[in-house]
């Protein structure tokens, strides 16, 4: 049972609700505890380290560029009329987008009821909230006097000056910090069902104390849960007018602008459609690697990438709309200037930028129609890293082709970056980093007390059969959910490996055990095959099953001989045979 | 067990949901009130089975995110028309219209503390210890075995018939736990 993970199967059915299951290996409650706690209790230090001291000597270098500038001022930086807006707004505007999808996946996911949102929701929150600390750094250390950062809040002051609420740079302070603070409210709701399973299982006090204070003694009470589930569905139903909103107001603080290039209405829902592209990628470019290092390819499978990959053919097919009627309007508004900055950004002296955009963003999803490419997390991983740089230059075009060519002639200008913008740039990944895998080695990375409940055994209408164990036959007596007319099967269902093959129906409840590879032929049968060795196995209960074969579920290829209750292993734990009296 | 002098009450362990969802509507007929079902995840529809109500945080969320909104619209309205009204880009001291997108994020941020704070606030979070936490086998709790506990101080509690009940409803386990 170590690490054998099934390929993918059409049949692999929810028995209540006939679906296809998310998780294919069919995992038991603690199995899915233990993948998700093992990185946290068994890390892979060596691995981890080399990671975090890369990502710690960015975050250096980040902490180098910024005192730097401090001492200096903004005059380090390749910023200088025409374009007095360069790369800190530009990292800006990637950091936020690539925050979108974190919020995205949390929220409009769970409002449309996606299940396959609960493997990744945890990572892309976390990923979202430290994209977020990335991006509100740039503008504090833009406005260059840092110490007044505090002038953009409505704070009473000396001067008895208010801020100008009419701006678009002031909605975007709201925007962005009430977005920040929302996402680590939701992230942390989330979180502490599962900093609760990490307490129960901490062996070490400093472990039991953090992860006890931060679970702020949750004990899984269903009347909390009530008001839990409450709170998280409206949390995501704010969130989700939130994302759009966030992103429409930081394209707003081009759009209200007068500046040709800028001053466009298709920026608002444009901006959203690239954030939401960027986002998706960047979470696929943290996943993949993720889910080998981790060994998650059960709970993020296959099918996981490639819903997020569908997402990213769509977000970039609207850009790529976006793009296109961005020039039919520049060239049907009829306004010299207009059509000018849109000629001027293809075809002038940023057209390498553009390029490599359009290609990035335009050409590079279109690779996602094949089934094959779509299907491989190899081919995912470096499509999604083009689509990170397509964005970033995205953000680079709109903000230096607008500016450098002023309005006259006699300001035009070219910018260029200078060591200490590009040091910022890659500092800013350092703190990105650094905060990710902190992340990752201290705190759960999936959500579990949510991947847990789209477990076909989570519903309550799941029957399963009773387990042979001694625990159970000496208080289960009378009160088994058995029918008269159907023999159930007793089979050891032990909490550590399920074995048992269960199908429900409404007319009958019957027990389909899945035989070992060699008698079943080979460790995935195909579905006719399924069906005719579950008959042997059960050869009293033929015609139920029958009924039910479309509903076979083929089990984990962990080799399961049937064997008559008195005979099984006790699915007991220790813990099990507790005072009765 | 013998230095017990005071017990919290009766706590039950379940293999199953559907083992957990039966007995919930077992004890609720049984007409107990001072009961709780413990399970790793929520287990949809399990308020049915206890009987609970609905939640009250969507009208705690709704009062909250509409005087939030209407706070930051009179943050805004104080600020540019009352207190120090200037003239900016020859606009009306009261541009309502530009002041949309801030009364919108503050409706959003105080409707958030209103859900995340109330539901604190409801379940009683943080309460870092609890008598449930003196039984060993509620450590599977945030794992993977579903608990009914039954208190002691509900009037219908009785130790022995109570424990009767919770062993027919099909626990591996009842366990009495201190207080």
């Amino acid at each position: 049972m170590s690490h054998y993970i099934p390929p993918f199967h059409e049949h692999d059915l929810d028995p209540v609700e006939g679906r296809t299951n998310l998780i294919q290996t069919a995992p038991t409650y603690s199995e899915l505890t233990e993948t998700v706690a093992h990185p946290i209790e068994h890390p892979n230090n060596k691995i981890w380290w080399i990671f975090f001291m890369g990502a710690l000597s960015l975050l250096g270098l980040f902490g180098i560029s910024v005192a730097y500038l401090l001492w200096e001022g903004i005059g380090i930086w390749g910023n200088n009329v025409p374009v007095g807006w360069a790369w800190p707004i530009v990292n800006f505007v990637f950091w936020v987008g690539i925050g979108h999808a974190g919020t995205l996946i949390s929220a409009v996911l769970f409002l449309f009821r996606q299940k396959w949102r609960t493997s990744i929701n945890r990572a892309a929150e976390a990923m979202t909230i430290f994209a977020v600390i990335c991006a509100l750094s740039f503008p504090a250390i833009h406005v260059g006097r840092i110490w007044l950062m505090y002038w953009p809040l409505p704070l009473p002051n000396q001067m008895d000056l208010w801020p100008n609420f009419r701006s678009p740079l002031l909605w975007d302070v709201f925007a962005v910090s009430t977005y920040f603070t929302v996402s680590l409210l939701f992230w942390y709701v989330g979180l502490i069902p599962d900093i609760a399973t990490m307490r129960d299982r901490s062996k070490t006090a400093i472990r039991k104390i953090a992860y006890g204070v931060l679970a702020l003694g949750w004990r899984g009470s269903h009347r909390h849960w009530v008001n839990y589930e409450a709170a998280y569905l409206l949390l995501a139903a704010m969130a989700t007018p939130l994302v759009l909103s966030v992103h429409s107001i930081v394209s707003f603080d081009f759009a209200v602008s007068q500046l040709p290039g800028w001053h466009t209405t298709i920026f608002p829902p444009y901006s959203v459609a690239g954030a939401i592209f960027s986002g998706f990628a960047m979470v696929l470019t943290l996943m993949i690697p993720l889910r080998v290092w981790f060994k998650m390819e059960h709970i993020i499978t296959i099918k996981h990438l490639e819903n997020m990959a569908k997402i990213i053919l769509l977000t970039g097919s609207l850009v790529g709309y976006a793009y296109a009627m961005e020039f039919f309007i520049a060239w049907y508004s009829g306004n010299p200037y207009e059509s000018f900055a849109f000629v001027n950004r293809a075809f002038g002296d940023y057209w390498w930028a553009y390029w490599i955009m359009l290609t990035c963003n335009v050409v590079t999803p279109q690779f996602i129609w094949s089934k094959r490419i779509r299907r491989s997390a190899t081919a995912l991983f470096i499509l999604s890293i083009f689509v990170n740089i397509g964005m970033w230059f995205e953000r680079f075009v709109i903000v230096a082709t607008s500016l450098h060519h002023d309005f006259l002639p006699s300001s035009w200008g070219y910018f260029t970056p200078t060591m200490w913008d590009v040091a910022t740039l890659l500092g800013s990944f350092g703190l990105f980093f650094t905060l990710f895998l902190l992340f990752v080695r201290f705190l759960p990375l999936i959500a579990l007390s949510e991947i847990k409940s789209i477990l076909p055994q989570a519903n309550p209408h799941y029957k399963a059969p009773k387990t042979g164990g001694d625990s159970v036959s000496k208080s289960a007596t009378g009160v088994v959910e058995s029918r008269e007319d159907v023999p159930v099967r007793k089979a050891p269902r032990d909490t550590d490996s399920v074995s048992a093959k269960v199908v429900v129906s409404d007319a009958s409840q019957a027990i389909d055990v899945r035989p070992p590879p060699d008698k079943g032929g080979g460790q995935d049968p195909p579905e006719g095959k399924t069906d005719a060795s579950a008959d042997k196995a059960t050869e009293d209960e033929a015609e139920a099953e029958k009924a039910d074969a479309k509903k076979a579920k083929a089990e984990k290829g962990d080799a399961f001989t049937f064997k008559p209750p008195a005979t099984a292993k006790s699915g007991d734990k220790p813990s099990d045979d507790g005072e009765e009296g | 067990m013998a230095k017990r002098n005071k017990a919290y009450g009766l706590l039950a362990e379940y293999e199953t949901t559907h083992d957990l969802y039966e007995a919930c509507e077992r004890v609720r007929d049984a007409g107990y009130g001072a009961w709780d079902a413990h399970t790793p995840f929520p287990v949809h529809g399990l308020e049915k089975a206890m009987g609970l109500r609905p939640s009250i945080i969507p009208w705690i969320v709704c009062v909250m995110g509409f005087s939030g909104a209407a706070l930051g619209f009179l943050l805004q309205y104080w600020t540019s028309a009352v207190d120090y009204p200037l003239i900016i880009a020859a606009k009306p001291f009261n541009s309502y219209p530009a002041f949309v997108p801030v009364t919108f994020e503050c409706g959003i941020l105080f409707g958030c503390f209103g859900a995340v704070f109330g539901m604190f606030g409801i379940n009683r979070l943080p309460t870092l210890y609890h008598s449930l936490f003196n039984s060993e086998r509620f450590l599977r709790c945030t794992d993977d075995r579903f608990f009914i506990a039954i208190e002691a101080r509900d009037p219908k509690y009785d130790r022995e018939k109570t424990r009767e009940l919770l062993e027919s409803t099909g626990a591996l386990a009842v366990e009495e736990v201190d207080e």
